[in-house]
């Protein structure tokens, strides 16, 4: 499988401004800084983290609605990272994205039919086809055709994350970054979404970009998954080795927190202290020294590369585990 | 958990909305009763009744709300008899509740010294100076760092979990007997919803509350409660102790709740959702209202209403499956 999409050392920093007449800027919140990861055609990439770790940021800087600020986006083997005006028009055709409030996110004025055919009339696709495309589109994603009239307030929310869907895929995407596509929904409503996207990506050989912060849900959709901490990957493998056997501390007491549908197991847990640190304002070394439980002196001071840690290349950005060469 | 008698008891509670199209019945016959030290788990998705049953044990349910059925025993005494003026002094001193979303349920232009002394002096007869020297010891408590120099803060200076804790610490201001917690944690990221709750666990042990834990999530559930009760479009479908509920849950719902998690296990197999949407409150079918989202359904779940009925000791379940033990055979084990 070669890779639909490389991003290198990608960075997104926020500027912040002083006040006054002339505001000069004073720092810069580091959402993204220097995340590197590639995702292969056909596959599920988990991102994940707690609020403010940047996946977000990193999806949105992908499709470029932020500008990066630094780092390449390779795409289909094309550099995108400096495409402008025309030219990145077309290219996002070929890459959607699904948000996670599916009531802020369609406009309430305009029907399904209306919200849904609104990409294919962007991209002049003949009324026809538009019509021919709505009506399976509505039926893939599980609503029924008579109700292509109806507005999003009389849908519930886990039928209105369907129509977000149908409209992502309404232009034929080859990337689709899910930016919590299920964290508004009830459980039930939740399976039936999860289940629905990955019946599409069967039908339409369609990437995803899975963002969430439910580990468990992520698990379950996902092939590889990178564990995110104050704008870096700290941990990326593949998915069944990464939740077995988790070599960084904080993806280690990021699992340990999950609390378990089983009132019979007492779980050991690694309870870390305090909140994130401010992004604006990130501690020397290793980012996440300031609530590790096992940090030493070097952690202080150096910030770890991702290194192979396992033979299955699974990789891990500390300096407490030890490097596993490929082969040995 | 030696002391038996129950602390909190809700027996048969209505609280319909009457809208212009329809009473929408979101609680329709809740009972339960809670002890001291005892936590009970309310589950359930959204528009299941549990926030409004919380919302009816605290009387802060307002027009075109109302509690048409039903009575609330806080230590013997009828909650909905009360007037405005007696409930003031039970709720926060009493009863307690930390809401979801701690950014809209602190006041964001006071600080929280203010918020915090103002709640202690509504009940306790403090002076200002005693009043913060109990604010400083309560932030403590919660494990909120340095805390004479954060009371000075405002809320939008703490982060989310922080803010949590200063709800938290505002709760057990007064040590209640009963604290309500409504989903305190759905807003939290995973690692502080774990300090939350082991948090929420020691000061149950060190002051003796009783806990109504209400929440969608079933590891909380599993973490935290004694017994549970599941409710489904306003009535309850399955209450027993945790144990029985995790290991011999009776209901379809349940089981299909149970199902629907994905759980963190090597074999992937496709999630079984639960198709379908819950029923209009305004309009509930007639019989059961979750048959038409059940595998299991009959024909007669179509036309009769199943009464909730104690299946074994401690676990009642409202499903006409148990009604005889013909039905019973399609059980799966």
């Amino acid at each position: 499988m070669s890779s639909l999409l490389e991003v290198k050392k990608l960075k997104k920093h926020f500027p912040v401004k002083s006040g006054g007449i002339i505001p000069r800027q004073t720092g810069a919140v580091k959402a993204v800084d220097g995340v590197s990861f590639d995702v292969k055609k056909g596959e599920t990439l988990g991102l994940v983290g707690e609020s403010g770790c940047g996946k977000s940021t990193a999806g949105r800087a992908i499709l470029k609605l932020h500008e990066p600020t630094d780092g390449e986006i390779i795409f289909k083997g094309k550099d995108i990272t400096n495409v402008q005006g025309e030219q990145l028009r077309k290219l996002r055709q070929e890459m959607q994205l699904i948000f996670q409030d599916p009531y802020a996110s369609l406009n309430p004025r305009k029907t399904v039919e209306q919200i849904i055919t609104e990409p294919m009339k962007i991209f002049n696709v003949p009324k026809r086809e538009r019509q021919k495309k709505l009506s399976r589109l509505m039926d893939v994603v599980g609503l029924s055709s008579y109700q292509k009239d109806r507005y999003p307030h009389q849908f519930s929310g886990g039928q209105r994350q369907r129509i977000g869907i149908a409209r992502s895929l309404a232009l034929d995407p080859d990337l689709v970054i899910c930016d919590e596509p299920v964290s508004a929904l009830d459980v039930s409503i939740q399976a039936q979404v999860v289940n629905l996207m990955e019946d599409l990506q069967q039908e339409f050989d369609l990437t995803y970009i899975f963002i969430a912060h439910d580990l468990s849900v992520v698990h379950h959709i996902s092939d590889r998954v990178a564990v995110m901490y104050l704008g870096q990957i700290v941990e990326i493998g593949e998915v069944g080795e990464l939740y077995r056997n988790p070599k960084h501390p904080y993806t280690q007491a990021l699992l340990s927190a999950i609390p378990e549908a089983n009132p019979h197991k007492q779980k050991e847990r690694i309870l870390i202290k305090g909140d994130l640190p401010s992004p604006s304002n990130p501690p020397q070394g290793c980012k996440f020294h300031t609530r590790c439980p096992l940090a030493e002196d070097i952690c202080k001071q150096v910030n770890p590369e991702l290194k192979q840690v396992s033979e299955h290349g699974q990789q891990a950005a500390c300096h407490l585990v030890k490097e596993v060469v490929a082969g040995h | 958990m030696e002391n038996n008698t129950p602390i909190l008891e809700v027996k048969d509670l209505h609280t319909h909305f009457l809208t212009k199209t329809g009473a929408v019945k979101a609680v329709d016959g809740v009972s339960f009763d809670i002890k001291p030290g005892e936590t009970l788990g309310i589950v359930g998705e959204s528009g299941s009744g549990k926030s409004i049953t919380a919302m009816s044990i605290m009387q802060l349910i307002s027009p075109p709300g109302k509690i048409v059925q039903g009575e609330i025993l806080f230590e013997g005494e009828n909650l909905n008899n009360k007037t405005e003026k007696e409930m003031r002094k039970i709720r926060g001193k009493e009863i307690s509740m930390i809401f979801q979303d701690p950014m809209t349920s602190l006041n964001p232009v006071f600080t929280i010294e203010k918020q915090m002394v103002e709640t202690i002096r509504t009940h306790e007869a403090m002076n200002k100076k005693q009043a913060k020297q109990r604010a400083v010891e309560l932030l403590d408590l919660v494990g909120i760092p340095d805390p004479e120099a954060r009371l000075k803060n405002y809320p939008h200076e703490f982060s989310g979990g922080m803010r949590q804790r200063a709800m938290i610490a505002m709760a057990l201001a007064c040590n209640p007997k009963v604290l309500i917690a409504d989903e305190p944690t759905t807003a939290l990221d995973v690692t502080i919803q774990a300090q939350i709750l082991e948090l929420l666990a020691k000061l149950q042990k060190e002051l003796g509350m009783a806990i109504i834990m209400i929440t969608h999530d079933l590891g909380v559930v599993a973490e935290v409660c004694d017994r549970v009760m599941v409710m489904y479009a306003g009535k309850p479908v399955e209450f027993t102790d945790v144990l029985s509920l995790f290991d011999h849950a009776k209901h379809p719902y349940t089981w299909g709740l149970m199902h629907s998690i994905p759980k963190i296990t090597d074999q992937k197999q496709k999630l079984e959702a639960i198709e379908g949407l819950p029923p209009d409150l305004r309009a509930l079918p007639k019989g059961c209202s979750f048959a038409a989202r059940c595998k299991h359904a009959m024909d007669s779940c179509f036309e009769v209403d199943p009464s909730f009925k104690q299946y074994q000791a401690n676990h009642h379940v409202r499903c006409l499956l148990y009604e005889n033990e013909e039905n019973e055979k399609v059980v799966p084990s």
